[in-house]
């Protein structure tokens, strides 16, 4: 078992060496000293993180305990909702998101998300995986947008479902295959970090299992974050934890550590259902 | 078994359900009203050369000719005054939806907005007419058209504003998701999905502004030819109505009200045309 000394710090080569084999630890996304308000409530209370590339990573805790805001800080989301304010650091790349001259259209781009409830656009289903490509001006003609979307699709896994009826509104979509189209319209615009924010809390459970697995598969290309608050979606999908309570990190590390031996008294009683 | 008894509760739900019938009858009733007196007193009026001739000489003691000056009139004044109020309202609703939302600015726009909406149309008339006095201008389509346009703008924008208040706020977020800048989002997102609202709040507008005679009266004037000229003067069916019934002849004041009766089916005809596009419409949005 590692020390929490290594849990902690991500970064040095020496340590990535020594982590289970099963993780490859490059930090990918690094909060640094993070407060979120809404008006006068503080909801982020100076975070510190280094989230894992090319992993899932978890978010988890109570309703309330922010974890949803701080997903929002990743893609400068949060800032969309009005009275809200955000101080310190968030950076991907090297580079941070919050830095004056950083464009927040392209971070989003870079960040994709996947809502709550699936929300697609008032178009069609070849429209709302074009909409994306077309805004960034991705492609060059209609035979390249075309392809883009059937591969963009069978990544989703929808492109069986919908070949024959592409140009029908969107809304003629059950639930789960909109929550899917959501997906592929997502990465049309080639993020490179995925964040999910309870992406299958209003699905039914075959449509959740569904998005659950799109979303193992994607983690060899890409970045994931997702927040859940049921314990064993959590299980099923973290390679690394965040647990947090109150706006705060009580405790982040790789998930067998974690939901094994809990370095924190309140992770354990979340662990144990005591919530 | 559970026998409903007349509590106080009961019984006020019962009162106020009548009050509620009582007050749709009102309405159902004066409109009904209306259409009737139009329907019977202009039906018999109501000739082909009413609608296909300009009025000839002695048409207003009763002799020969028809309205046709005064719908196309009204067909160009309305239809000029709405295009460009819908040139200016649809940013206008979209700057104050997108970007200045609840803010205490936009407030006071809306505030501003409503005090427009609620000025009485003689007042833009004379406001419109002050100013072209001002300007040397005489009376003519333009001018009408202008002033329609003005007193349009407030309903149009105000119309549009709620509409788009009930753009769900997912649907912007996905947009935003996608890495979208406001302006796109405002125009490939918001438009789609409000377009068939969008057609409601212009035609309400149309509808304002084909009926209104005070506004045009002293900017558009009147006249029996058909305009050939934005700076020509052309009629109206509104004042048609009102110089028709002014006179003292009977023949002429039922002529009065077949015009009213054309002014109420063009715009029975454009409120069905534009809710079978807005039906069409409504195939993508999100509901």
């Amino acid at each position: 078992m590692e020390s929490p000394a290594e849990v902690r710090d991500l970064n040095p080569p020496t340590q990535k060496a020594q982590s289970s084999a099963s993780l490859n630890l490059e930090t990918h996304i690094e909060v640094r000293g993070l407060d979120a308000f809404y008006g006068k409530v503080q909801a982020l209370k100076s975070i510190n993180l280094q989230i894992p590339k090319k992993q899932v990573t978890v978010i988890m805790g109570p309703s309330g305990c922010g974890k949803s805001t701080l997903l929002k800080t990743l893609n400068r989301f949060l800032e969309l909702t009005d009275g809200t304010r955000i101080t310190g650091q968030v950076i991907i790349d090297g580079q941070d998101i919050y830095a004056p001259e950083v464009d927040e259209t392209e971070v989003r781009k870079r960040v994709g998300l996947l809502a709550q409830r699936p929300s697609p656009l008032p178009m069609s289903i070849y429209d709302n995986v074009v909409y994306g490509m077309h805004i960034h001006h991705m492609k060059r003609n209609r035979k390249e947008y075309k392809a883009a979307v059937r591969h963009y699709l069978e990544i989703a896994g929808l492109w069986d479902e919908v070949q024959k009826r592409l140009h029908d509104p969107a809304t003629s979509l059950s639930i789960g295959q909109q929550q899917r189209l959501c997906l592929a319209r997502g990465l049309a615009v080639e993020p490179e970090i995925i964040l999910g924010d309870e992406p299958t809390s209003a699905l039914d459970p075959l449509s959740s299992q569904n998005i659950e697995s799109r979303l193992l598969d994607l983690k060899k290309d890409y970045t994931t974050v997702i927040v859940t608050h049921t314990l064993r979606q959590a299980k099923r999908l973290a390679d690394y934890v965040i647990y947090m309570y109150l706006g705060e990190v009580v405790e982040s590390g790789p998930a067998r550590q974690v939901f094994n031996n809990p370095q924190h008294e309140r992770t354990r009683a979340y662990l144990e259902g005591q919530f | 078994m559970i026998k409903k008894r007349w509590a106080r509760r009961h019984l006020a739900e019962a009162i106020v359900k009548a009050l509620m019938m009582a007050a749709f009858v009102v309405v159902a009733a004066s409109l009904g009203l209306i259409l009737w007196t139009v329907i019977v007193r202009g039906v018999p009026s109501l000739t082909w050369s009413m609608i296909s001739q300009t009025p000839k000489g002695g048409y207003y003691m009763g002799k020969e000719g028809g309205v046709l000056n005064a719908i196309i009139g009204s067909l160009y004044l309305a239809g000029g005054g709405t295009l460009l109020a819908l040139i200016f309202s649809l940013p206008i609703a979209l700057y104050l939806e997108t970007y200045l939302g609840d803010s205490s600015w936009g407030q006071y726009v809306r505030l501003s907005l409503d005090v427009l909406w609620g000025i009485p149309s003689i007042v833009y008339g004379a406001f419109g007419f002050a100013f072209m006095l001002a300007l040397g201008m005489r009376a003519s389509l333009l001018a009408g058209i202008i002033v329609l346009a003005l007193l349009e703008l407030p309903i149009m924008v105000r119309a549009m504003d709620e509409v788009l208040r009930l753009m769900p706020v997912d649907l912007e977020q996905a947009a935003f998701a996608l890495g979208s800048t406001k302006l796109e989002v405002a125009l490939r997102v918001v438009t789609r999905q409000m377009l068939p609202g969008i057609v409601t709040a212009v035609l309400l507008a149309f509808g304002r502004g084909i009926g209104d005679a005070a506004s045009v009266l002293f900017t558009a004037g009147y006249t029996d030819r058909i305009p050939t000229s934005l700076m020509r003067p052309t009629a109206s069916l509104p004042l048609a109505v009102f110089f028709q019934l002014a006179t003292p002849y009977k023949e002429v004041q039922e002529r009065g009200y077949a015009s009213a009766l054309i002014l109420t089916i063009i715009v029975l005809i454009i409120s069905l045309g534009s809710r079978w596009i807005s039906g069409r419409l409504n195939r993508y949005t999100i509901k």
